[in-house]
């Protein structure tokens, strides 16, 4: 995107600096047009009409136009964007061009969705796309005769455009205190059971009735100003200051740090402690499940994060800690029946999972990259179809899975509800993620980061490469067992259709959407992911749509993650790097020759 | 990507050193060979089909066999000059099948389809390979083109995620639910040939392939732009630096591969006529096995492995499986294609007809 249109190599630049290029118009014309098509494709797919029925606040924004104009604000927000201050140019300053740009970049967008509901009032569509009903087009035109609404479609996507683009045009304390309070204000309107079930546990509803038009309704006018006000206040007083608080921790002396993190630590924990207490069972379930797909991820994070290979098939060791635990400890196992306790059967769940991430691992350790990530998808399906068949029914259960798996009982504690299971699982969450730290600088880390870098290198350097390749797949396959177990016992059945691919690509989703080889990234990647989904509800319908998108905008923009490792960074912006080092050249800098400094393959 | 300075992608394979891997390689090469060799024996001896069951699973598997071998140019072609699997191919041809399935809709609806079937079908393929084709030219300007100097693994994530996007998007623009396909009068019947009854359809997909095939090698090895391609393939900087405009030679290679995809699709409604957004994943998976098979980046190579995959595929259940007793074999038809898959990449990345950039690049 940053492109540099050739600058003339004959003139040396020492001080004086080229001024930036400005916005450039055909760009956001053409990043209107795309939006255009998203916006056409969000309302088609049926987003619009099925989020329409929430009004995020009461009575003036229902969720499904206000998602529709979010992305017309969007592609404002990327075409009225400064290009990239290079070396040798100025930095660019935003002004009104950059205003016009995003004005430009939503208005076609609207247009596009103009183009929509034109012809979905000339024709009947519904034959081929079955969402386009009266409904929709009800809602897309506000009511209004066709061509009024077209101009309010556009005016307003227009507006929607140039606030985004304005967004540049802000001092950067008020973007700071702006951005946030605006994301607060949609968190509580759109989380408001969530937000009602917190308030009620902390026995606060006096907050909820007045913020919310009731219990478990949508949030007021007034409400929406009283959390905006409060949160731009605070991060207005907190704006003051120049470095971020990870910055500041880092810049700790080490024995501080120490007691820092020690502090974090306690303070977390507590919180968790009271979790399940305060929110109720509903969101304790979805926390469940989120800590379930979190241990499975902190196991892929090892495998593909730290050892570089990608495995497409990881589902299938979550299938095998769920099925032998099934099977040690239901009555109702078709074959063997030894109802063992979990606890006890948790060592034999382990020694399958080594035993499964053995066999899947020693046949593809000449494979590497893309061949590697085929393979233990070809594993991963094989897995699913073995446990679904007749053929072996008796002893998986073929179709109709193993039932009646006992609650998980640790000494005289009998667990059943959701709250109940939070402790055990964020308990081996926090061991994984302990253990994942750990073993990060480990010997073994480091071999497998040696590998990820370039196995060949690390072979020549003396790391054994089969050995690393082996443990890697071990302990990835042993974190998925154990989440497999605790689901099958938390569910009470196991069934084949639950390891389905969906599920290897979203624990992939959740590692690169919080950072590749990061435990905080993907402690924050579960969070988001599984739990946001999971409270709302219109959103689930589309919820794979969604992780597809953002798998394709996250590997365009920010393939290192929202919290990423730092070596990883480094090795994925390299190239970028290369390019300082090209525009040298042009600058008559003495420099190296520029091939030196590419990527590493 | 340069291929001058890529390190040998397998460090020296001495003989003489036995490690612990190699031996467990050659037991699971014995021991798949001996499962094969005991089923197929077992279940030939038993003599539960006769033979003509056996050729019927023969010629089944042949067309199929063809459209996965259409489908696998997408990913051959592509892997040819980009060297990565573009993981989205299979969502592709599911939109091409759908086109293909609005299109068929809409002309059964007429007189044309009872009148002149031949244009009927030939409007239905040209709207399948224009739609598969448009998609994956975008794909590739959207998704692909700014990561082309990526990582290897970079490309791959986002084509996974632009085949889930596709999948949801196809779910939610047109309904989740299974279209069937029209049928076609003519296409019903059967035909006698060398005094073998075989259905209409399966033959149409036969011919219809091998034209294509052969119009698609005429247009590689002959033509300018097939020839760029070629070029491209082989080295990209060097085709850069003679005048071939790369950016250019790598789109078509995306809309030729999307058109084989349409076609693929269009064919695909011949013989299943069912069709929903999910279609287009095993098809996908089992054309990329075909597209190993045959050797990556090799066009002949593709045929051949569609062919033998979709032989290996109708034929391994009955076979093999049959030949061990157990029960409802056919639910294993999919394992069959898997293991193929497996097997193929881990004992012979290099396909049959072996190229030589599978070999270093595997």
């Amino acid at each position: 995107m940053a492109q540099v249109t050739a600058p003339s190599p004959a003139r040396p630049v020492e001080v004086e600096l080229r001024p930036a290029p400005p916005v450039d118009l055909g760009r956001a014309a053409r990043l209107g047009l795309i939006g255009g098509v998203a916006m056409v494709l969000v309302a088609a797919t049926g987003i619009v009409g099925t989020f329409q029925t929430r009004l995020l606040i009461d009575p003036i924004l229902p969720l499904g136009l206000l998602f529709l104009y979010l992305l017309a604000f969007a592609f404002g927000w990327m075409a009225g964007k400064p290009p990239a201050a290079l070396e040798g140019f100025a930095p660019a300053r935003a002004n009104s061009r950059n205003l016009v740009a995003g004005a430009l970049a939503g208005a076609l967008g609207g247009l596009c969705v103009g183009v929509l509901a034109a012809l979905m009032s000339t024709f009947d569509l519904r034959g081929v796309f079955v969402q386009l009903s009266p409904q929709l087009l009800e809602i897309l035109t506000f009511g209004l005769p066709l061509g009024a609404a077209i101009i309010a479609i556009v005016a307003i996507s227009a507006v929607a455009g140039a606030i985004g683009a304005g967004v540049h045009l802000l001092p950067i304390r008020l973007k700071r205190s702006l951005l946030p309070a605006l994301v607060w204000v949609m968190m509580f309107a759109l989380f408001t059971d969530l937000v009602g079930q917190l308030f009620a546990g902390l026995s606060a509803e006096f907050l909820t009735d007045f913020l919310f038009t009731g219990r478990g309704g949508a949030l007021t006018i007034v409400g929406a100003i009283t959390v905006f006000i409060v949160v731009f206040v605070a991060y207005w007083l907190l704006g003051g200051r120049e470095t971020t608080l990870r910055g500041r921790i880092e810049a700790m002396p080490r024995g501080q740090r120490t007691r820092f993190s020690l502090i974090a630590a306690a303070v977390i924990l507590i919180i968790l402690w009271f979790v399940p207490k305060v929110m109720g069972p509903f969101v304790s379930q979805v926390l469940d499940t989120a800590g379930i797909y979190l241990l499975m991820a902190l196991g892929l994070n090892i495998v593909v994060g730290y050892a570089g290979m990608l495995d497409l098939g990881y589902v299938a060791f979550f299938a095998v800690g769920a099925y032998t635990g099934a099977i040690l400890t239901s009555p109702q196992s078709p074959a063997f029946t030894p109802q063992l306790l979990l606890i006890v059967a948790i060592p034999f769940v382990m020694i399958a999972a080594a035993l499964a991430g053995l066999m899947v691992a020693t046949p593809v350790i000449r494979m590497r990259g893309d061949y590697l990530a085929i393979v233990t998808l070809g594993f991963g399906e094989i897995a699913r179809i073995l446990f679904n068949s007749e053929w072996l029914a008796p002893i998986f259960g073929g179709a109709q899975g193993i039932t009646n798996i006992p609650d998980l009982r640790i000494g005289p504690l009998q667990l059943s509800t959701p709250q109940d299971y939070f402790y055990p699982i964020f308990l081996v969450v926090l061991i994984a993620a302990y253990v994942t730290y750990a073993l990060q600088n480990s010997r073994w880390g480091r071999a497998w980061m040696a590998m990820r870098e370039d196995e060949s290198v690390a072979e020549a350097m003396g790391v054994n490469v089969v050995t690393a390749k082996l443990s890697a797949f071990v302990v990835g396959a042993v974190l998925a067992s154990f989440g497999g177990a605790l689901f099958g016992a938390q569910i009470g059945s196991v069934f084949p259709h639950s390891f389905d691919i969906v599920v290897s690509v979203t624990v992939l989703v959740i590692i690169i959407v919080g950072g590749m080889g990061s435990v905080p990234g993907v402690a924050l990647g579960a969070l988001v992911l599984i739990v946001l989904p999971n409270l709302l509800r219109e959103f689930s319908q589309y919820q794979f749509l969604f992780y597809g998108v953002l798998l394709i905008v996250m590997m365009l923009t920010k393939p290192e993650g929202f919290i990423p490792s730092k070596r990883r960074a480094q090795e994925l912006h390299a190239d970028e790097l290369s390019q300082d080092a090209w525009l040298d050249i042009y600058g008559d800098k003495p420099t190296t020759d520029a091939t030196t400094t590419e990527p590493p393959r | 990507m340069s291929e001058a300075i890529s390190v040998p992608a397998r460090p020296i394979r001495s003989a003489s050193r036995v490690t612990p891997v190699t031996i467990f390689l050659w037991g699971l090469r014995i021991a798949a060979l001996a499962v094969i060799l005991y089923g197929s024996y077992q279940s030939i001896s038993s003599g539960r089909l006769s033979g003509a069951q056996w050729r019927d699973l023969l010629i089944f598997g042949t067309s199929t066999g063809s459209v996965f071998a259409l489908i696998a140019l997408g990913y051959t072609m592509v892997y040819g000059v980009l060297r990565f699997i573009n993981f989205a191919h299979g969502e592709v041809f599911m939109v091409g099948a759908m086109m293909a399935f609005y299109v068929a809709n809409g002309l059964a609806a007429t007189s044309l389809w009872i009148a002149s079937p031949f244009v009927s079908l030939l409007i239905v393929f040209i709207a399948a390979m224009t739609t598969s084709a448009s998609l994956a030219v975008l794909l590739e300007r959207i998704a692909y083109r700014p990561l082309r100097n990526a990582p290897r693994l970079i490309p791959l994530i986002t084509s996974i995620g632009a085949s889930f996007t596709i999948q949801y998007l196809v779910s939610g623009l047109v309904g989740p639910s299974t279209k069937d396909f029209p049928r076609m009068e003519p296409l019903r019947g059967t035909i006698n040939v060398a005094g073998s009854l075989i259905p209409t359809s399966r033959v149409v997909v036969i011919v219809v392939t091998v034209i294509v095939m052969i119009a698609l090698y005429l247009f590689v090895e002959r033509t300018r732009t097939g020839k760029s391609m070629r070029a491209v393939s082989e080295d990209q900087e060097t085709a850069a630096l003679m005048g071939i405009d790369v950016n250019r030679t790598i789109v078509t290679v995306f809309a030729v591969g999307g058109a084989m995809a349409g076609v693929a699709g269009a064919l695909w409604g011949l013989v299943f006529p069912s069709l929903n957004y999910f279609s287009g994943f095993l098809p996908g998976i089992k054309a990329f096995t075909a597209a190993v098979l045959g050797g990556i980046g090799n066009i002949l190579g593709a045929m051949l492995g569609g062919v033998s995959l979709g032989v290996v595929e109708s034929i391994g259940p009955s076979l093999v499986l049959a030949g061990y007793d157990i029960p409802a074999f056919s639910q294993l038809k999919d394992v069959v294609a898997y293991a193929a898959l497996v097997m193929v990449l881990i004992f012979r990345p290099t396909g049959i007809l072996g190229e030589r950039l599978s070999r270093d690049r595997t």
